[in-house]
């Protein structure tokens, strides 16, 4: 079960949240541009990491709000909460 | 291989059931193979099985991380049925089930299909509309189906509260006869042993950390176990498909999510089908055993935990009492999770990959189990004939670029 701080209204039980999928997937400026293909890496294709991820939820029973988590994949550990227009860390230069 | 017969099990009874030889043998990986495959779970097993009996290609080595039957195989549901909407996805599932009916023999194993018949709940109009909708598609495309009204229901299975004022009332379901469930560890376990026996080489304690790839085309593996070569490798590892593609260079349109499921304490014979609702969402078999087999959908977030949260198991177990009230005193035993690689179509993507001899199966999600025979047989087949079997055509991963979904999303009932 996950205790999630929203960045608006505090720490939270993970009911009142609905969880949005990858963060910072930003919509190609000009669209009618693209080939199918990078068409589909915008609309499908996902990094589904395991590891360190950013994701949006939204505070559904609350504020109602969007906003970004840091959370790991594996051991569903959250080290960050930040509002939409925040960027995420980045990835630290591991050996 | 050691043949299981009746005869057998007496001659074998006769000296306390001591002298049965290994299902399989503990094979050390060798230097180089015409197949690999990645993961060994039911899908890898059965592609290797299909690979050397279909095609007589044996020399074949599945590689798996863990122990055998360590993954969704041993952690599902166990339903098995057909009963999809489109015409592609019910080709490919009836396939599998065709399969099925004839695995125990050709596997000289028992793997317990249990022809139960499969009840999906409808409990709108809607759901009436697109449940009729759905026995008329499955019919025209030579799949069993039926519909029930509500009395219907009620004879086949009589357990079902069927009581107008529950809120969300039953008004009838759909029946796929030739539908239930199996055994889910004697379906890799019997795999594996076919397998072997015609020369596959099973290796567990083995984990694929990277390809090697030359010139778009790949030349082998590095495992855990050191560097395998083979100019054809096929990644069947279910939760773990964009960890694997991301260490070939390409994407996939997958994300992983936690599938949970729980049984109840083992009672006497009470429920002799399957049953499925997507409204309230849950389902429910009985073992052979006498536990309650019960499950739901996926937890909304990605993970690799094989865990889920307590509120998915809160719902479902609410909407279990709600059309079983005689349920309600029972104990949950157990629970756990598998990691389920979801699909935007909800549909599989099994074919090439953007590297050349690289072959992809997986996208399954909450619903591979009942694929297990016909996937690794059309995989084996698209793997043989570099060439995607015609079942599989449909299911490739281009067809996120061109259009071309086969969007089984709320079409085909609970994905299960
Ligand atoms: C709780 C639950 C209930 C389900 N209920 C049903 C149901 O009722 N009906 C149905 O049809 N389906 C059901 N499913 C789905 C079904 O279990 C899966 O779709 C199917 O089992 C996936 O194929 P598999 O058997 O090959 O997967 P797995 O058994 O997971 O095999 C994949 C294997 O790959 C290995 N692997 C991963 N990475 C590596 C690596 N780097 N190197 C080597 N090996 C690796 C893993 O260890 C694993 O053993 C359910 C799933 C869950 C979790
Ligand atoms: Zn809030």
């Amino acid at each position: 079960m996950l205790l999630i701080d929203c960045p608006h209204c505090g720490p939270r039980d993970e009911t009142e949240f609905h969880a949005g999928g990858e963060a910072h997937i930003a919509r190609p400026e000009k669209a009618a541009e693209l080939t199918d293909a990078q068409w589909a890496d915008y609309l499908f294709m996902r990094s589904n990491t395991k590891g360190w991820f950013a994701e949006r939820w939204v505070h559904a029973a609350g504020c109602r709000r969007w906003f970004n988590v840091e959370r790991h994949t594996v051991t569903h550990e959250i080290r960050r909460t930040y509002p939409m227009a925040g960027a995420p860390t980045e990835p630290e230069e591991g050996p | 291989m050691q043949r299981f017969s009746a005869f057998a099990l007496l001659a074998k009874s006769l000296g306390g059931h001591q002298g049965w030889s290994r299902q399989w043998r503990l094979a050390t990986p060798k230097d180089a193979y015409d197949v690999v495959i990645v993961g060994g779970g039911g899908h890898g097993l059965a592609t290797a099985y299909y690979l050397a009996r279909n095609h007589g290609i044996t020399n074949v080595a599945v590689l798996e991380k863990g122990w055998l039957g360590g993954g969704n195989v041993a952690r599902n549901t166990t339903i098995v049925r057909s009963n999809y909407l489109w015409d592609e996805s019910a080709a490919l599932y009836e396939h599998s089930l065709k399969l099925w009916e004839d695995l125990s023999q050709d596997l000289n194993y028992n793997v317990m299909l249990s022809q139960r018949g499969v009840l999906n709940l409808a409990h709108s109009l809607q759901e009436v509309r697109d449940s009729r909708r759905r026995v008329y598609a499955n019919q025209l495309n030579g799949v069993d189906a039926e519909w029930l009204d509500r009395g219907g229901v009620k004879v086949f299975c009589p357990l079902i509260n069927t009581d107008e004022s529950l809120r969300y009332p039953v008004l009838g379901a759909t029946l796929q006869r030739r539908a239930g469930t199996a055994r889910h560890d004697a379906v890799a376990w019997g795999f594996a042993r076919a397998a072997d026996s015609r020369g596959v080489d099973i290796v567990e304690n083995c984990e694929v950390t990277g390809f090697d790839i030359q010139g778009g085309r790949v030349t082998g593996v590095q495992t855990t176990r050191g560097a395998i070569r083979a100019p054809k490798v096929a990644i069947v590892v279910a939760g773990h498909g964009s960890v694997m593609a991301e260490r070939a260079g390409f994407r996939l349109p997958l994300e992983s999510h936690p599938l949970q499921a729980l049984v109840s304490e083992p009672i006497k014979p009470v429920l002799d089908c399957v049953v499925m609702s997507n409204a309230v969402h849950v389902y429910v078999s009985q073992s052979d055993k006498g536990e309650l087999v019960i499950g739901a959908g996926i937890d909304s977030y990605n993970s690799y935990a094989q865990r889920g949260s307590l509120p998915v198991v809160t719902s479902q177990l609410g909407a279990l009492i709600a059309l079983f009230p005689m349920f309600s005193r029972l104990k949950m035993m157990r629970n756990w999770g598998g990691i389920v690689d979801v699909s935007p179509d909800a549909s599989p993507i099994v074919g090439k990959t953007p590297i050349d001899g690289l072959y992809f199966n997986g996208g399954w999600g909450t619903g591979g189990f009942k694929a297990t025979p016909g996937s690794g047989h059309i995989f084996a087949h698209t793997i043989a004939h570099e060439d995607p079997h015609p079942l599989a055509a449909p299911f490739n991963l281009d067809r996120f670029s061109t259009g071309a979904l086969v969007d089984e999303h709320g079409a085909a009932a609970v994905a299960h």
